[in-house]
């Protein structure tokens, strides 16, 4: 099967039906995505399938055949952080940060779909992804902090 | 490296004593280490940790201001921090790096803190009751202290002045009479200085404070952010398996029987059976998968208690009190014959889960006798000595370190991963990789405890409490005392054999014990029909707590807003591990729908010496958003032996939509030593909730959660 992630194209050997988390985390140790569930519930896994945010632990690897798939891997630029990173990190937003990567890529989605958000609309649209340590008012300023960059 | 023998040692008398019988340990502390260094020891346990007879430091009494943590300082200025404390997204990572930064005048990107690495720190009983700031925090201040006053001697030698006349910044010793300066590096010049912690060493007063006291950001938030930071279930080692233990479908199921051939005869498959222990290790996670399911078992079931009976069970089968936090003053019946009112009350509170975001995890490895085991969790020194007994191994033939891990709110005390992985390691002759799923995590984990409490409690007309019993079954005893001046008191606390594992949670027991005294207060405000907050105030000495509440309720507005119609103001605080907590909170009651939302909360909490703002504001906001899912609609479901809602579109945990508008007011005490925060602020939430339910509805609720299905149905029977 062949994938294409963050530009690149990369052959794989999981089975078609295997989710596409896994096959990132564990055939392509691209671990920045993270298992919260593997019930699509918290939104660990978040990437970007084209523009859209899904979760990876609910897509067999094969449904993202011929898409361009974005992990947090791919965000950043010869070293720069993409503005929602930075943001992020000018907000100072975590605690254990396990969640990080999810939030990140839903709000990079969310911000394509949407570049000026209303408060509600980032509450609705970042609602399936859970942060246990309760930063979510961070991620909130971060937000929109990015939307304004 | 070359080992040199220290030719200068300002301290040399204080350490004679040890230096003869430790000097091997030494050369390997240095060697270790590398470079030209000055090293501060704090106790012995150091030398006994390196020596070669590998007697590793044995625990010693838990709460011990005795905390051990070691600092060195390179040839390159480098400091690096070794300490047994761990991160679990409490920033102590971050703020820890600034105490030192502080006493050493370094920026923050020169020190490298090792953590939580049982081969490398000094022994430490666990990262848990908020200790970290209060205990290890002084600790590595002296130690870096001790350290600058090694560097002063030796440039004060080096340039034959008075060392108070030279000063220290961003890792130079400065000689204002010359002009001169030299980096740290530079004086110790490749020797060697070991000295014990100095107990006298002079500490900057938190008011002088540069580094620390200041919202120094997360020290590695950028690998966070870019999903660089290897996590225990990120880490991979060559020719490692993945690894599956097969559940029991119930608890304290046993094994009848276990054919595990068909497991066996898939390629690549390692299947275990000890015991009741039935697990496997494959080349991948869905192979794993395959070969649990491919496991014949049975099992021998045991009937248990349900969540129906939960707490008749826990009244039944409590002991006759007396478990710790029990005490008793004065007399409740005198006390009761002086009250002119009287309230008997009876609360509940559910389990409830910490549903960690990185569920359990490890990864084991074997070597020539070896076993290292990467594993989250808030205790790795307890870890490894459960390693080493059940494999039979001397300490040191045990390795055990945590990474950065993602979060564990008291819910990660033990190692049930390190020693499934391990064992799966050791049957596969392979690394093994292990990581909980969330039903696995929300299942065999353990929970805060569930409780009974019975409160009986006097006042008179003008609102003086006049006495007060407390019968707590099962919760805890942390909070179990009421901070409110009492003349008459009688506190019980039953341990009971809980029907389901329970353990340790931020906070502990005093998010049941403080939410019951706060409800209660509130009730007997409302009975002599006194203002709530004033009513506290009229029974409270604790000008601490006082101070909390007060400057809550003035950010709140307290007594000066109105809540709207259907809307209530609620009110509750308390004090747990140093930290002094109250919130307010207003909640909208939709009386169609019966949906309760929290509105917005003012939170004021103090806990001495503020070290990091920006973190403790962090700190105390994560606690608010815990402790809202906690008072709401956390519980978890069981039935013989079964839980029943162990996955997130099941057990609710608070999201985006539950979150209110949070307010924090910080109050610094800079005269008063630094306190952990990681539990107390949220300690208030659940009664301030409970409380302003209250002043909208009229209904006055007895359990946690309040209401895990809104209050449809409820609000007709005003």
């Amino acid at each position: 099967m062949e994938l294409r992630i963050n530009g690149k194209k990369r052959t794989v050997t999981a089975d078609a039906k295997t989710p596409l988390l896994y096959v990132l985390r564990d055939e392509l140790d691209m671990t920045g995505t993270k298992y919260g569930c593997g019930e699509g519930q918290c939104g660990a896994c978040t990437v970007l399938l084209g523009d859209a945010a899904v979760r990876s632990c609910q897509i067999p690897a094969s449904a993202a055949q011929g898409k361009e798939i974005t992990t947090i891997e791919g965000l950043a630029q010869d070293g720069k952080l993409h503005p929602v990173q930075q943001a992020y990190l000018n907000e100072d937003v975590f605690q254990c940060g396990y969640c990080a990567s999810g939030m990140v890529m839903s709000t990079v989605a969310l911000l394509r779909a949407k570049p000026k958000p209303t408060e509600e609309e980032i509450i609705g649209f970042m609602n399936g992804n859970v942060c246990r340590c309760g930063t979510y008012p961070r991620i909130l300023a971060a937000i929109k902090e990015a939307a304004k960059a | 490296m070359e080992e040199k023998t220290p030719t200068f040692d300002p301290n040399q008398g204080t350490e004679q004593h040890r230096a003869g019988k430790t000097d091997k340990s030494r050369r390997r502390f240095f060697k270790l280490l590398g470079g030209g260094i000055a090293v501060t020891f704090v106790l012995q346990d150091a030398f006994a940790l390196l020596s070669d007879s590998g007697s590793a430091p044995s625990p010693r009494k838990a709460f011990a201001d005795e905390v051990d943590a070691w600092l060195h300082i390179g040839e390159n200025n480098k400091v690096t921090v070794y300490t047994g404390k761990v991160e679990v997204g409490q920033n102590i990572r971050t703020s820890l790096a600034q105490v030192v930064a502080e006493e050493l005048q370094l920026p923050i990107g020169s020190i490298d803190m090792v953590m939580g690495d049982t081969a490398l720190t000094p022994y430490d009983a666990g990262t848990f009751g908020s200790r970290t700031t209060p205990s290890m925090g002084p600790q590595l201040r002296r130690a870096a202290a001790t350290a600058r006053e090694i560097v002063l001697d030796l440039a004060a030698k080096e340039w034959n002045t008075d060392k108070h006349t030279l000063s220290i910044s961003n890792g130079q010793v400065l000689h204002p009479g010359t002009n001169e300066s030299k980096t740290f590096g530079e004086l110790t010049k490749g020797k060697e200085f070991l000295k014990p912690l100095a107990g006298d060493v002079p500490l900057t007063p938190a008011s002088a404070w540069k580094v620390a006291g200041t919202s120094v950001p997360k020290v590695n938030g950028e690998e966070i952010l870019t999903g660089k930071h290897k996590y225990v279930s990120d880490m991979k080692l060559p020719g490692m398996l993945y690894g599956k233990v097969l559940r029991a479908p119930s608890f304290k199921a046993s094994l009848k029987s276990a054919d595990l051939s068909a497991a066996k005869a898939l390629p690549g498959v390692v299947a275990v059976q000890e015991g009741d222990f039935i697990g496997v290790a494959a080349p991948d996670p869905q192979t794993a998968e395959k070969a649990i399911k491919a496991i014949k078992v049975q099992w021998q079931e045991v009937p248990q208690p349900s969540r129906a009976e939960l707490f008749s069970f826990l009244k039944e089968n409590a002991s006759g009190g007396g478990g710790r936090g029990s005490t008793r003053k004065g007399s409740i019946e005198r006390g009761m014959n002086t009250a002119t009112q009287k309230l008997k009350s009876s609360y509940t509170v559910d389990y409830i889960a910490h549903a960690p975001m990185e569920p359990r995890a490890a990864l084991a490895q074997w070597e020539n006798g070896h076993l290292t085991v990467w594993t989250g969790t808030q205790r790795p020194f307890a870890v490894r000595d459960d390693l080493a007994r059940a494999f039979g191994l001397p300490q040191e033939k045990v390795r055990v370190l945590m990474p950065d891990t993602g979060s564990a709110y008291g819910g990660k005390h033990t190692g049930e991963a390190a020693l499934e992985a391990a064992r799966l390691a050791k049957a596969a002759q392979k690394s093994v990789t292990l990581t909980w799923t969330r039903e696995e995590e929300f299942t065999w984990a353990y929970f805060r405890p569930a409780g009974l409490i019975e409160v009986y409690s006097g006042v008179t007309e003008d609102g003086t409490l006049t006495a007060w019993e407390f019968q707590n079954y099962n919760s805890g005893a942390s909070g179990i005392h009421t901070p409110y001046v009492v003349p008459h008191q009688q506190i019980q606390h039953h341990p009971v054999d809980s029907p389901l594992r329970q353990g340790s949670y931020r906070g502990l027991a005093s998010t049941a014990n403080i939410f019951v005294i706060e409800s209660q207060m509130d009730d007997l405000a409302n009975l002599v029909g006194m203002d709530p907050l004033a009513f506290r105030l009229k029974n409270l000495d604790e000008p601490r707590l006082r101070a909390v509440f007060e400057a809550a309720a003035k950010g709140f507005g307290w007594g000066s807003a109105k809540p709207a119609p259907n809307h209530g103001f609620g009110v509750g605080g308390g004090t747990e591990k140093g930290g002094f907590t109250a919130t307010c909170a207003e909640v909208a009651v939709d009386p169609g729908s019966g949906e309760v939302k929290v509105v917005r909360t003012t939170t004021a909490f103090e806990c001495g010496a503020v070290v990091n703002p920006a973190h403790l504001d962090n700190q105390i906001l994560g606690a608010i958003v815990q402790g809202l899912g906690g008072a709401l609609f956390e519980a978890v479901d069981f039935g013989n032996g079964k839980i029943l809602n162990p996955h997130f579109a099941q057990y609710r945990v608070p999201r985006f939509k539950d979150t209110p508008a949070i307010e924090i007011i910080q109050l610094d005490r800079k005269d008063l030593p630094s306190a952990g925060a990681g539990e107390a602020p949220i300690v208030g939430i659940a009664p301030a909730i409970r409380n302003a339910i209250a002043q909208a509805t009229g209904i006055r609720l007895k359990s946690l959660p309040l209401v895990p299905k809104g209050m449809k149905g409820m609000l007709g029977s005003r």
